[in-house]
């Protein structure tokens, strides 16, 4: 296997050496978990381990769950009152899953954030990239499936207009969206393939994470310099790496524990904040709450997708050229997901030669702004669909989709970046060395 | 980053045990209540012990109930079932136990032993037992039935007399009678 | 860092639970509650007051059909004897199946059975309703009020049974009545509570509200009946993570400290 240098596992008893001539699995765990690792990685490394470790607590709790609930719109809402009133620990377990979709989410943005900020998307890491993105759009369908679940109000009402999304796509969308829904309006029939689907995607997902760490581990990690680590031979690679285990498994679980402690406090003394009211009232096709509000983590593409209204510029020229088949309602629809493809096509709009944002002066802002962009499209998602907050998401839209197609490859041209260090042994040194003079501007050092 | 390098190991070791340990601690407590979710829930557990009122029941006649998911019947018998049952020499019976969840293990199949009475009572009126022939579990026709006046399993034919006690067929033991009391005069408490 | 991170993360995203209650300014008053706060539990008495509202009030036309009889007497809720559970289910008769040789037929409700459903179609079932409501919201969307004082169904469902102003207007056919808490301040429920409308056996004076709060308490109970288990469920969670952190933190440091001191290097 390609990759760094480093020491392979070598069988040493007779039954080792048995197993592992029919198959190599210690091999494989043991490659895995020895895996050398930049040791100059941050703080900001700590999200994959955090999301896998959800993934985990997604998958089990879920099981356990399905064992009380019942996918009927006669008995679903009262199975998961049975589950919160009867079952023992149920109200436990119910609120962990559904917390821990929102630790998912938090998790994979920062995720998503760091990999932004150091580059790790750029080349070799494209694929990686990928089917990250790929496992982002996954889970939004499973969170989206499991919030219809419960069978409240806004698991219907939510079921009903983002499946009216797909409604939107002309020629087709009427069909597509009544073979997604199976009949004419969100029905029981829906509930159950939803429920079906949401069991399902998780599965794919954790095939899609080994095939994540998988591609990662081809590659090696990224670190915070870009600099990749020497492969010349394995003593250079030593003095830019330790293995992963001990050194970043204890520190990843060290930051898990106390991100756990975090959550815990949040179920157990605030379950429902992060929740909408509106679900503990069962599902009425007949009455349609005051706000729909999808959870928060949807926000930033639901302003997206409410940001474009037939009054924008952009939105009657798409319409004019194409004769009126893209209207605002599609078009919304396309900036929803297209906000997420040119995320996808990061690695290839960003053209500048510098990995990391550390070396990178003018990007940090443009960087920062992007943040910031998302927490206000967050916002502006929660809020009703009204002036100003109309015009402050249609900004804030803007900026994400210019972020990447107009600031990332006009940056690389125009950025004269920082010195970089030559190898990420000096950068360790430079950053964790005892003498004084070592601190980081940039990043706190990993203690 | 303030200790030296003359750490000893076994303070060294002390602190990987307790981490090892602690990590150990949690991960059983996440565990454990992914297992206990499983047993039966507060519902399913109320159940576990019901209320029977048998103010309507005429001598002679039975009530079923179900109960933990089987049947029970509550019977109260004529004095000529009783006097029958009393009749019969328990130690030429095919299970001389009585059965009895209420007492002890071994007690004699007495027909005093099989049936449940009023505080302060000692009336063989009430027989109330399990609905569910010992041989392979159907339930046994009652009200009379089979060649000796009490219950017969259209299954595989046993007898059971009055007393609900085996006599002939391949059941191997009497009907087991459940743990049952009278909370006052009308009411018998399941469970 | 991570924490500072988290933090202002889970504070940002308060918006999704804030959702804008742009329309209808309503006045929801911060009651205190005894099950407010970390380690907050129901107030047994309370609670005993609030079933009696309920009963006596507010059951005429709304349900509870969450609700089992039998929860009644839990230690953590109003926690009634067993022989008063059993005599207030009896009170209640239900639609038994079983009975009539499969026909059905009603019956006395046991301890087991649920509440009755509303028996007023446009009354919604009360038994969730404290969770189904937010007394507090915003500001800006921000979702800072609820943070800090929780998302207030008690607080709300107290404020609106004491927010009748009197007032009431006919509109299509319909009485409104006026209710400072309402979120368009006109309700078409009519004001439930006008003092001393229960006598409370433990001599508390049934003011409108004290009435409210009472049953405002009761509410939050049939919805978060767990309360106090989860809230301890939390701290023990919480306890035992941050322990084994401070346990982590310190090997962690103990591993990486021969790799953080062997390099002198004297930067820049």
């Amino acid at each position: 296997m390609a990759g760094i240098p480093h020491d392979h596992y070598e069988p040493k008893t007779g039954g080792e050496r048995w197993l592992h001539k029919r198959l190599p699995v210690i091999g494989l765990l043991y490659d895995t978990i020895m895996i050398p690792t930049p040791k100059n990685l941050n703080w900001m490394w700590i999200w994959g381990i955090v999301l896998t470790f959800t993934l985990v607590l997604q998958i089990v709790t879920g099981i356990v769950l399905v064992m009380h609930y019942i996918p009927s719109t006669d008995a679903a809402f009262a199975s998961v009152e049975h589950i919160m009133r009867d079952v023992n620990g149920g109200f436990m377990l119910r609120y962990l899953h559904s917390n821990g979709a929102s630790l998912f989410f938090v998790a994979v943005y920062l995720h998503i954030f760091r990999n932004l900020y150091y580059g790790s998307y750029k080349e070799p890491r494209e694929v990686t990239w990928i089917i990250g993105i790929l496992m982002y759009l996954l889970m939004m369908g499973t969170a989206f499936m499991g919030y219809v679940l419960p069978w409240g109000q806004m698991s219907f009402w939510g079921a009903t207009v983002i499946t009216g999304l797909f409604g939107a796509i002309p020629f087709i969308g009427e069909p597509v969206q009544t073979w997604l829904l199976g009949g004419p309006a969100v029905g029981e029939y829906t509930l159950t393939r939803f429920f079906s689907l949401h069991y399902l995607m998780p599965m794919i997902l954790a095939g899609l994470t080994i095939v994540h760490i998988w591609a990662f581990h081809t590659t090696g990690n990224n670190n915070p310099t870009g600099v990749e680590v020497r492969r010349t031979s394995k003593e250079d690679a030593q003095k830019d790496t330790l293995p992963f285990w001990p050194y970043f498994v204890i520190k990843d679980l060290f930051a898990l524990a106390i991100i756990l402690a975090v959550f815990f406090a949040i179920v157990g003394f605030m379950p429902n904040y992060l929740g909408h009211p509106d679900n503990y009232i069962e599902a009425n096709p007949l009455v349609t709450p005051a706000h729909i509000v999808p959870e928060w983590y949807f926000l930033p593409f639901y302003a997206i997708l409410r940001a474009f209204t037939a009054e924008v510029w952009v939105v009657q020229a798409a319409s004019f050229i194409t004769g009126g088949i893209i209207d605002a309602k599609f078009f919304g629809v396309l900036a929803m997901f297209g906000a997420i493809a040119v995320m996808a096509l990061a690695p290839w709009l960003d053209t500048s030669s510098i990995r990391s944002g550390r070396y990178r002066p003018m990007f940090k802002w443009w960087f920062a702004l992007f943040v910031v962009n998302f927490f206000v499209l967050m916002w502006a998602g929660a809020m009703p669909a009204e002036e100003p907050y109309a015009t402050i998401s249609l900004i804030a839209s803007a900026y994400w989709f210019a972020y990447f197609l107009v600031i990332l490859p006009l940056l690389g041209v125009f950025e004269k970046p920082l010195p970089r260090p030559a190898t990420i042994e000096e950068d360790y040194a430079k950053h964790y060395s005892s003498a004084t003079g070592g601190t980081s501007t940039v990043v706190n050092p990993a203690e | 980053m303030s200790h030296t390098d003359d750490q000893s190991g076994t303070r060294r070791d002390f602190l990987f045990y307790a981490t090892g340990g602690a990590g150990a601690v949690v991960a059983g407590a996440a565990v454990w209540p992914l297992i206990n979710q499983m047993n039966p829930s507060a519902s399913v557990q109320a159940l576990s012990s019901i209320r029977v009122d048998i103010d309507g029941v005429e001598p002679g006649t039975q009530l079923t109930v179900q109960w933990l998911g089987k049947p029970v019947f509550i019977r109260r018998r004529t004095q000529a079932e009783i006097d029958e049952a009393n009749e019969v020499d328990v130690s030429t019976l095919p299970d001389p136990i009585a059965r009895n969840a209420n007492i002890d293990g071994t007690a004699p199949a007495d027909d005093a032993n099989r049936t449940v009475a009023p505080e302060g009572s000692d009336s063989e009126e009430w027989l109330v037992m399990m609905g569910v022939c010992t041989h392979l579990g159907c339930v046994p026709l009652g009200d009379g039935a089979g060649d000796f006046n009490g219950w017969f399993c259209p299954c595989h034919g046993s007898h059971y007399d009055t007393s609900g006690r085996i006599r002939r067929g391949p059941a191997p033991e009497n009907l087991p009678v459940p743990v049952a009391a009278f909370d006052g005069e009308t009411t018998i408490v399941l469970g | 860092m991570i924490r500072t991170l988290t933090l202002s993360f889970a504070i940002a995203l308060g918006l999704s639970g804030a959702a804008a209650a742009a329309e209808g300014e309503s006045k929801v008053i911060d009651y205190d509650f005894s099950f407010e706060g970390p380690f907050g539990t129901y107030d047994q008495f309370q609670l005993q007051r609030g079933l009696q509202v309920f009963t006596e009030i507010c059951s005429a036309c709304h349900g509870l059909k969450y609700v089992a009889f039998r929860t009644l007497g839990a230690e953590d809720g109003p926690g009634l004897p067993e022989e008063q559970v059993r005599a207030f289910a009896a009170n209640y008769e239900v639609f038994d199946e079983t009975l009539f040789d499969g026909e059905g037929d009603f019956r006395p409700a046991k301890p087991t059975d649920h509440f009755p459903e509303s028996s007023l179609s446009n009354a919604p079932d009360l038994s969730l309703m404290a969770k189904a409501r937010a007394g507090f919201h915003g500001p800006y969307g921000l979702g800072i009020n609820q943070f800090i004082r929780g998302m207030g169904g008690a607080e709300y469902t107290a404020s609106l049974l004491t927010g009748y102003t009197g007032n009431d207007k006919e509109e299509a056919g319909a009485i409104l009545y006026e209710n400072t808490a309402f979120p368009g301040g006109w309700i078409a429920m009519p004001p439930p509570l006008y003092g001393d409308d229960v006598v409370y056996a433990d001599g508390t004076e049934a003011t409108v509200e004290q009435a409210s709060k009472d049953v405002a308490a009761f509410m939050m109970w049939t919805a978060e009946p767990k309360l106090a288990a989860r809230k301890q469920a939390g701290f023990a969670g919480t306890l035992m993570l941050t322990l084994l952190a401070v346990l982590l933190y310190l090997t962690n440091k103990r591993i990486w400290a021969p790799h953080k001191r062997k390099v002198k290097h004297p930067a820049e």
